[in-house]
């Protein structure tokens, strides 16, 4: 359903990573890892334009076009199939929790208000937050502003969720009510692709887990194999690594 | 020295006051032409709009780099000279337009400075969901920068208003005016600047009122 093939990113002379092909079914909840600096985040990016991919080729549902030649309406028809949670939640300063959820459904698919509301009334109930529709961001925990950036996800009915370093900014007290809400959309089989270092998260709800490392997918393959039987020296080595410093 | 005539400065305040709208008048014309144009300015600022960008900034440049009363002058008494339609210019219009264009110039960089300072990551969050530029623009930029740039603004707006007094170099009989022509009668300068001082100072302490009012509802959303 969702279909990379030879996606490149440079930033001046730097190549970020080239010649990346990476797919998923819907439903498929792909976690991906590796060390910081790997090109991870750009290409989570470049899948909905928030970095613009120097080739390549992108499938998202019935939407797919050559990078290089994308028109405007073909990148925003990408932006409303794909959602993305950002590592600094990244909330509308000035909307409340309710109206950053509704924000999009109003704007974007031009729904009527009160149905807007309506619905990002009901998102607040499943992400635990009803009791916060009319707080600002600035008055929430990060943990609560994390989950409402979610819900704005959530809201915008997209066909994957991106989810960039999610609880990467978080206090350690609120990381687990957000692997928990992730947990939930997993459950729900909603498809998402996660960067992210919360190994435990990988482990229990990935679908497959892809390796990266300097701008390469190194081995993907389901979270019992990679982590008891990685192939590759290099995905040994980062595993030793961050298990050594992150119980699992 | 003499003692103060409170008896003549008391009857000067409803004279003098008189003179108060039309010098309220310039002003919020000014401050409502000057708004426009210095959204305008920096729209063009910020999206770098290939040669509008260094005409704006030769704009601001130009008007930042010169004293207004020098660009009142101009404007008045040398520009008439030059483009001759322009003779019937009268004293007031001049003012508006100076007043215009020059607080326009400090306007627009405030206003640029206030778009450039919202965070990033809001507009990347604004793009993900499949906004326009323009809708982000309008519905998280515009409104977030309004709150930042109200407190500069409301001081230019206080700076405008006291910025009126020059008018009466242009013959224009405002407040400032009317003064130095009833100071003039009466010989008795220090009460009648005195008095005009206060007038101006009240104005001015109302409208600090008016701004403290404003930023707290402007600010409501961002108390923890």
């Amino acid at each position: 359903m969702i279909e990379l093939k030879g996606i490149r990113k440079q930033f001046g002379d730097h190549v970020v990573f080239d010649d990346i092909d990476l797919a998923l079914e819907r439903g498929e909840i792909i976690v991906i890892v590796g060390p910081s600096g790997t090109g991870k985040s750009t290409l989570l990016r470049c899948i909905n334009f928030l970095e613009t991919p120097d080739a390549g080729h992108l499938t998202v549902g019935d939407l797919s076009f050559d990078a290089t030649q994308a028109t405007r309406e073909q990148i925003l028809a990408l932006r409303r199939r794909t959602a993305f949670v950002f590592q600094n939640y990244a909330l509308f300063a000035n909307k409340t929790a309710l109206q950053n959820i509704a924000e999009g459904m109003i704007v974007v698919d031009g729904m009527p208000k009160a149905k807007a509301y309506a619905r990002a009334r009901e998102i607040l109930e499943r992400i635990g937050l009803a009791d916060k529709a009319d707080a600002y961001p600035a008055s929430l925990s990060g943990g609560q502003q994390q989950r409402v950036g979610i819900g704005r996800a959530m809201a915008a009915n997209a066909d994957v969720i991106l989810f960039d370093e999610p609880t990467s900014a978080l206090d350690p007290q609120w990381v687990e009510e957000v692997l928990g809400l992730m947990k939930q959309l997993a459950a729900e089989h909603q498809t998402m692709i996660v960067v992210t270092h919360e190994m435990q998260f990988a482990r229990e709800v990935a679908d497959r887990v892809v390796f990266m490392d300097q701008g390469r997918i190194i081995e993907q393959a389901p979270p019992a194999e990679l982590f008891s039987q990685p192939r590759d020296e290099r995905t040994q080595r980062f595993l030793r690594k961050i298990l050594a410093t992150n119980v699992v | 020295m003499h003692a103060l005539d409170f008896d003549y400065m008391l009857g000067l305040v409803p004279i003098l006051l008189g003179y108060l709208p039309l010098t309220l008048a310039m002003a919020a014309a000014g401050m409502a032409c000057a708004l426009v144009l210095a959204c305008l300015l920096a729209i063009v600022r910020v999206t770098r709009i290939p040669g509008l960008n260094a005409v704006a900034l030769l704009f601001i440049s130009f008007f930042r780099g010169t004293p207004l009363l020098v660009q009142l002058f101009l404007f008045y008494y040398g520009l008439p000279q030059v483009l001759t339609f322009l003779v019937a210019i009268n004293g007031i219009t001049a003012t508006i337009l100076g007043l215009t264009l020059h607080f326009s110039a400090y306007m627009a960089e405030s206003i640029r400075a206030a778009i450039v300072g919202i965070d990033r990551s809001q507009t990347e969050a604004a793009l993900s969901i499949g906004m326009t530029r323009a809708q982000l623009m309008r519905r998280i930029v515009l409104p977030q920068a309004t709150r930042v740039a109200t407190p500069t603004l409301m001081n230019y707006f206080i700076d405008m208003i006291k910025s009126t007094s020059l008018a009466f170099t242009l013959g224009v009989t405002e407040l400032m005016g009317a003064t130095q022509k009833e100071a003039a009668g009466s010989f008795l300068y220090f009460e009648a600047f005195l008095v005009v001082a206060v007038i101006y100072w009240i104005v001015v302490e109302a409208l600090s009122w008016v701004q403290k009012w404003l930023e707290q509802r402007l600010n409501r959303a961002y108390q923890r």
